[in-house]
């Protein structure tokens, strides 16, 4: 009896806590907490942060200019494509450390990857934010009105999804001429799509919630029903695709300024430094594994993070 | 009473949708007018039509949905033939709306202080500081305890009482001259159920607004209603002031409701139950669309009751019934 009247109490007190001390969390908060808890998110987020802090201190950890040509600047006479030269790893000390190496004009290696890193999260981000923008602006506009506005932004689309991805960001390369802003902008045309498909399914649904109906009898217009109230309630799978999309972007670019269609050298491009230098996998592989590992790892991290994040907004799962 | 304004007159309103068996019509030629201060209870079984006359008159039908006929007048102006930013204007001004699910009503995103606010300034157009001043004091007014903390809250933090507390709140902002409230406390266990319907009373005796109260709990109709409509496969079957239809019912659907409520304190083996089923929409008799469930059935049934529609008999200047037994020989 007691026991029981003991067990009872216990409950009781468990619950009294549980709903006095437990603040509600705010939604970032939360979704931070569920995020961290899991070991891909929390190996993503901090790969990322990595990533971030690498490009942001850049001037200050790169021992050199990454487009500054080093032959005649050193006290030792250097060789083209040497490989990294590390003092603790017993590289004679006379000679000026480069931890991974020199390339092909004489550039230190090493100042050039952690360079890229700027480039390429500003490209991952940039495309994105270009593609996000467009294909949610599409793929709302496409669910909201309907009809005839719905099929010609969706066959669009199609169209466009029609095409083998790269081969489509190569075309329109072609046609706009190499450069890193070129390739950009065809990067986000051929992602866009995907992100105006997941609106349109996401806004169709949303549309149909009983608070959209309830905000129509509260006199919302239809501006602000889309944009206050449909959208708002639309955009988790889209943020979650977005972060996966930052790392297709990424490799996306690398690709096209392997193909000599994107970053143009001098610039410190991952995909530009392993393009001009894929010749020299044997004798120099040092020049190709480096700026490969770099994609990688930044790849990895954001699909990491993406894979986290899809799981840490999904309402079905819990904590 | 009926020296009072009328608010709302609906004349003939016939709502059909299109389906893939033909088009079906969901609401039959209904009429009826609602006065400044009045509540008019619209009660039916599911699927007889109550919720479609509602959304006809504010505009939300779905697509498949149209207005076939009849009209809808709001002060002489017909409320079926505005354009949606005619509609726009009175929607949550001079008409407003509440829902079933309170939970579902609300923005999921967005706090429930800026919710409520945002309704000042799309139809008042008050400042920021002005309409956060004007929440708290309509969240006060549908007595919601600890206002200030709550209009930060988002809407899940909120139980289902609360949310259509909220909802009454933004509904009444405007002091609108007619709130549609379909099945408001449906959701709602039944302690809260008369709390909000409470609230309701309350809150017309303040603002004098018309309520279009549609619902299939005839203890709501009891305690809310001046006047009562009975729907019935998409027609009114019955109406009249709450205590003529609930004490002298004539329509033998509207007596059969009756005699299916329980009676509390009082032991019976099996509640009454109407017998057979609702006619499909797309297969309608061509008679009385009761005839087959009808109690007068093997004692009173005329051959009209097959094959004509019975009309409207007016039994007094406020209280009517659709059935040929009516009719005066």
């Amino acid at each position: 009896m007691s026991k029981l009247g003991r067990v009872s109490k216990t409950l009781s007190d468990n619950f009294d806590e549980d709903l006095l001390l437990q603040e509600p969390m705010s939604v970032w908060k939360r979704t931070f907490k569920r995020l961290w808890s899991r070991r891909s998110g929390k190996i993503g987020l901090l790969l990322i942060g990595f990533i971030f802090l690498i490009a942001f201190t850049a001037p200050i950890i790169a021992p050199y200019d990454p487009q500054e040509v080093l032959i005649g600047k050193e006290i030792v006479k250097l060789k083209k494509r040497e490989g990294p030269c590390i003092h603790m790893l017993g590289c004679d000390s006379a000679k000026p450390q480069h931890l991974m190496g020199i390339d092909g004009n004489y550039r230190d290696q090493y100042s050039r990857i952690i360079y890229g890193s700027r480039i390429s999260l500003s490209i991952g981000f940039s495309t994105v934010a270009f593609a996000v923008t467009g294909g949610v602006l599409l793929g709302a506009l496409a669910a909201f009105f309907g009809g005839w506005i719905d099929n010609i932004i969706m066959r669009l689309m199609d169209v466009i999804l029609g095409f083998p991805s790269l081969l489509l960001a190569i075309a329109i390369v072609a046609v706009l001429g190499p450069g890193i802003r070129n390739a950009l902008l065809a990067i986000a045309i051929v992602t866009l799509p995907a992100y105006a498909r997941l609106t349109r399914a996401s806004v169709l649904t949303v549309k149909e919630l009983d608070f959209v109906k309830a905000s129509i009898t509260l006199g919302a217009s239809p501006t602000r029903l889309l944009l206050f109230r449909i959208l708002p309630n639309s955009l988790t799978p889209v943020v979650v695709l977005a972060t996966l999309g930052i790392a297709t972007a990424i490799l996306d670019a690398a690709g096209l300024s392997f193909l000599g269609l994107g970053a143009q050298p001098p610039m410190p491009e991952w995909g530009t430094m392993l393009g001009s230098e894929r010749n020299q996998v044997f004798s120099a592989p040092h020049l190709v594994f480096f700026p490969g590992i770099a994609i990688m790892i930044t790849v990895l991290s954001f699909n990491l993070f993406g894979d986290g994040l899809r799981d840490a907004l999904d309402p079905r799962l819990n904590d | 009473m009926s020296t009072h304004p009328i608010q709302l007159e609906v004349n003939n309103l016939t709502t059909c949708f299109r389906t893939s068996t033909g088009n079906v019509t969901a609401v039959d030629d209904i009429s009826f007018s609602l006065k400044k201060g009045e509540t008019l209870c619209i009660v039916g079984e599911s699927g007889c039509g109550k919720s479609v006359s509602a959304l006809s008159i504010m505009g939300l039908l779905p697509p498949s949905g149209y207005v076939k006929s009849g009209s809808a007048n709001f002060h002489n102006d017909n409320l079926l033939s505005m354009s949606s930013s005619q509609l726009e204007r009175l929607r949550g001004n001079r008409i407003s709306m509440i829902f079933q699910d309170p939970g579902s009503s609300l923005n999921p995103v967005m706090r429930i202080g800026d919710q409520v606010s945002e309704i000042f300034k799309i139809h008042l157009h008050m400042s920021k500081k002005e309409s956060e001043r004007k929440t708290l004091e309509m969240l006060r007014q549908v007595e919601i305890p600890d206002p200030e903390s709550r209009m930060l809250a988002y809407p899940h933090e909120l139980s289902g009482g609360m949310a259509q507390r909220v909802m009454i709140a933004m509904a009444l902002v405007c002091s609108p001259d007619i709130l549609i409230a379909d099945e408001p406390t449906t959701a709602l266990d039944v302690t809260i159920q008369s709390q909000i319907l409470n609230l309701m009373i309350q809150m017309q005796s303040k603002t004098e607004t018309a309520i279009l109260l549609i619902t299939h709990d005839l203890g709501v109709v009891a305690e809310m209603a001046n006047n009562v409509l009975v729907m019935y496969c998409g027609q009114i079957v019955e109406y009249g002031d709450v205590k003529t239809v609930f004490n002298s019912p004539v329509h033998p659907y509207t007596k059969a409701l009756m005699q299916s409520i329980p009676i509390i304190g009082e032991k019976t083996k099996r509640l009454d139950a109407i017998p057979g089923r609702v006619p499909s929409l797309n297969l309608l008799p061509p008679g009385c669309r009761f005839e087959k469930r009808c109690s007068e059935k093997n004692t009173n049934i005329t051959s009209d009751c097959q094959e004509k529609i019975p009309p409207i008999f007016n039994l007094n200047d406020n209280h009517g019934s659709r059935c040929w037994l009516e009719k005066e020989d």
